[in-house]
């Protein structure tokens, strides 16, 4: 495969984040979670939707309900990598006329919780404000770094450059398609987790975790130190249990959108949320007892 | 050795580029300067790299070129020819056009150069289904037809809004056993079709090839589809030089995502002499802000998988495109494309609406030859070209498309159906 190479260099740089983790920090919650011996669960909420304050408490009550470190999605006019549900939400988030700099606030906010907050990106978004400036203000925010779906670490360098600059994390994704060569290239611009795509698909409920993310972990796991936690298509309280068997964290996302979009006020769907996120994080924490 | 039109198309046609300078691009990861590259989710990787190695082993196997080689002669009818368009020459100053034919390709269009050469490589790597976004219906057709001549399952995305203006060619796709999917989210376009066609492939890769129209996307696309078009340039500058005993002065083309723009500027790259003509959707003018001229109007960003000219507000949103030719309505385009307006070695230039459907008329009506809404924008920008340079000039123009499927839309706007008409 063309580009490992350059890979191999960057990884170099990258595996040696700052030795002393600050609380708060995506990797600090990891290593806590593991001498619990217990997975750590990780919530999805798109900035803005219903509104940007709802959008807030609503990770206020995941936080407060148990969920351990914050997705917060940057609304995207061409989100490729969302099924049907986060884009009608985000579709919703950018008609309303949310900004950029609207959901670096947000995440400021949800950090001030004490939950890791990461922001979740499509990459143009960061390229049209500047990756180094988007680093800048996510830090000054207190955001804990980046999640970004659509970035490799073939196109990653400016980014991974900016991040570092700022001590902000930088998450890429694997997937079951993944060849090893890539898994270690992926693992190596990534610090605080490296996010498995549970199955070859968008994001979205699906009625069970795919087979083939146990095995994805098992062979991330022989190839890095760097945690690893599952996402994609993990709604309920059982699936997030089985997974938490052998991932060292749970992502789950679609599924607390969804609540949002059927409640039937912004207090009922801020308050479902919560009640998710509190038997999630349950079933997450009591998964290997 | 006297040169006759078809030697332009013999196995050198379907070689990828060798010569140094610009042709020489891209880099090894995809990138034409600063642009293209790839920007999908991992889960795709695996499936790009698949599909680069297979071309590239395609390019190079004598059996896939003279498979496609048949297929281009017998099924496409290629070589297509080149027209001398007298009568429409006294409205471009008296400058030679030369119409470059491929509205007379099967299907009615460039698009099933690309569309067979992926069609093959589908097979070749023992896929069964092909998936295609499409903005007229012209790439979707070709898909569609690919799809029944190779025996392959096949689903197009289409916008809604483009399923309602382009109603025959979403019934030319049924009857040729495609599946066609309107896609309501978002614009209810183009970009949204590629949007849904992406996620069914992440969905379905194993079995599944995306078959992209255009030279965008994600590397390898902008330069495998660039040069399954490369015959078009190729035939061109030989038969223009056996009509003319010279090379053109220059080179029109319609630019939407760019895919037959690039098929024929290709071959013209290292003739300085040639100039390098794009005429994008200017739609009602790029002051108005409503227009698909991505590179007169827009920003360098990332949509779709690779980095290039869009439309986009501030904070990196795309911004919908407007133009009456839905194969141009789209607000991103190829890379390959932006590195040459960089680089200056092509031009680009929007021309609106109303001036491609004038000479969509013009056309009609000098030559007998109804153009694609598309290709009457090229039609219009060599009218300007041609007037710049004089009697003495040559024009080549890819007349990329007909206008069979247009008829409804010109009608309209000519106001040709009276009211007991309807």
């Amino acid at each position: 495969m063309s580009g490992s190479l350059e890979l191999d260099d960057q990884a170099a740089s990258a595996k040696s984040p700052p030795s002393s983790i600050s609380m708060g920090s995506v990797r600090s919650a990891f290593d806590i979670a593991r001498t619990q011996n217990r997975s750590l669960l990780v919530g999805y909420l798109p900035a803005g939707f219903p509104s940007i304050e709802a959008s807030a408490r609503a990770a206020e009550a995941m936080v407060a309900a148990g969920v351990d470190v914050v997705e917060i999605g940057l609304p995207y006019s061409d989100p490729v990598m969302d099924g049907p549900v986060i884009q009608e939400a985000v579709d919703h988030a950018l008609r309303d006329g949310v900004r950029t700099r609207d959901v670096l606030a947000l995440a400021g906010r949800v950090a001030a919780t004490g939950a890791p907050t990461l922001v979740m990106t499509y990459w143009n978004p960061v390229e049209r404000y500047s990756p180094a400036q988007f680093a800048r203000d996510l830090a000054a925010a207190g955001g804990a770094g980046a999640i970004t779906p659509d970035l490799i670490p073939e196109e990653a360098g400016e980014w991974v450059a900016a991040a570092q600059h700022e001590g902000l994390d930088t998450v890429f994704l694997v997937a079951p398609s993944s060849p090893d060569v890539r898994i270690r290239a992926v693992a190596a611009a990534t610090t605080g987790f490296v996010y498995a795509a549970s199955t070859m698909g968008v994001t979205g409920a699906r009625t069970q975790v795919g087979t083939a993310a146990q095995g994805l972990v098992e062979r991330v796991r022989t190839l890095t130190e760097v945690p690893i936690a599952v996402g994609l298509g993990v709604s309920t309280p059982e699936q997030a249990a089985e997974v938490a068997q052998w991932a060292d964290g749970v992502i789950v996302g679609s599924a607390f959108v969804r609540l949002l979009l059927d409640a039937p006020s912004q207090d009922a769907g801020v308050a479902a949320v919560g009640e998710l996120a509190a038997a999630l994080a349950q079933a997450v924490r009591g998964a290997r007892r | 050795m006297t040169t006759t039109p078809s030697d332009a198309v013999d196995g050198a046609t379907l070689a990828a580029p060798t010569s140094s300078g610009t042709t020489a691009m891209p880099d090894a990861l995809g990138h034409f300067g600063p642009y293209g590259g790839r920007f999908v989710p991992e889960a795709l990787i695996a499936a790009l790299d698949e599909l680069d190695e297979a071309y590239r082993a395609a390019m190079v196997d004598p059996e896939f070129q003279s498979e496609l080689q048949r297929l281009l002669t017998t099924y496409t009818g290629r070589p297509s020819p080149l027209t001398d368009a007298r009568r429409l020459s006294p409205h471009a100053g008296g400058a030679q056009i030369l119409l470059k034919r491929e509205d007379l390709n099967h299907t009615g269009s460039h698009k099933i150069n690309n569309v067979l050469g992926q069609a093959l490589l589908t097979r070749r790597m023992g896929k069964t289904r092909v998936i295609a976004e499409t903005g007229a219906g012209q790439h979707g057709v070709a898909t569609a037809t690919a799809a029944a001549l190779l025996g392959l399952d096949c689903v197009v995305y289409m916008g809604q809004e483009d399923t309602q203006r382009q109603a025959l060619n979403v019934a030319r796709m049924r009857l040729l056993g495609a599946e066609v999917v309107p896609v309501t989210a978002g614009s209810r376009t183009l970009k949204d079709a590629i949007n849904e066609a992406m996620r069914d492939w992440v969905t379905n890769v194993a079995d599944t090839h995306y078959l992209l129209g255009t030279v965008a996307g994600p590397h390898p696309f902008p330069s495998m589809v660039r040069d399954f078009h490369r015959c078009i340039g190729l035939e061109a500058r030989q038969q223009v030089l056996a009509l003319t005993g010279r090379l053109p002065d220059a080179v029109a083309a319609c630019v939407g995502g760019g895919s037959n723009a690039i098929g024929i500027f290709h071959a013209f790259l290292d003739d300085a002499g040639v100039a390098l003509h794009g005429f994008e959707a200017g739609g009602d003018g790029v002051a108005t802000g409503r227009h698909a001229a991505t590179i007169t109007g827009g920003a360098p960003g990332v949509l779709h998988g690779t980095r290039s000219y869009l439309l986009q507000d501030e904070d990196g949103q795309t911004i919908e495109s407007h133009s009456i030719s839905a194969g141009l309505d789209y607000p991103g385009g190829g890379p390959e494309h932006a590195w040459l307006n960089d680089l200056g070695r092509a031009q680009y230039r929007p021309i609106t609406d109303a001036e491609a459907m004038e000479a969509f008329q013009l056309l009609s009506r000098t030559e007998g030859i109804i153009p694609a809404i598309e290709s009457a924008h090229a039609i219009a920008g060599a009218l300007v070209v041609g007037r710049e340079l004089g009697p003495d000039g040559v024009v080549l123009v890819n007349l990329s498309g007909r206008g069979d499927k247009d008829v409804d839309t010109a009608a309209r706007w000519f106001g040709l159906f009276s009211e007991s008409d309807a």
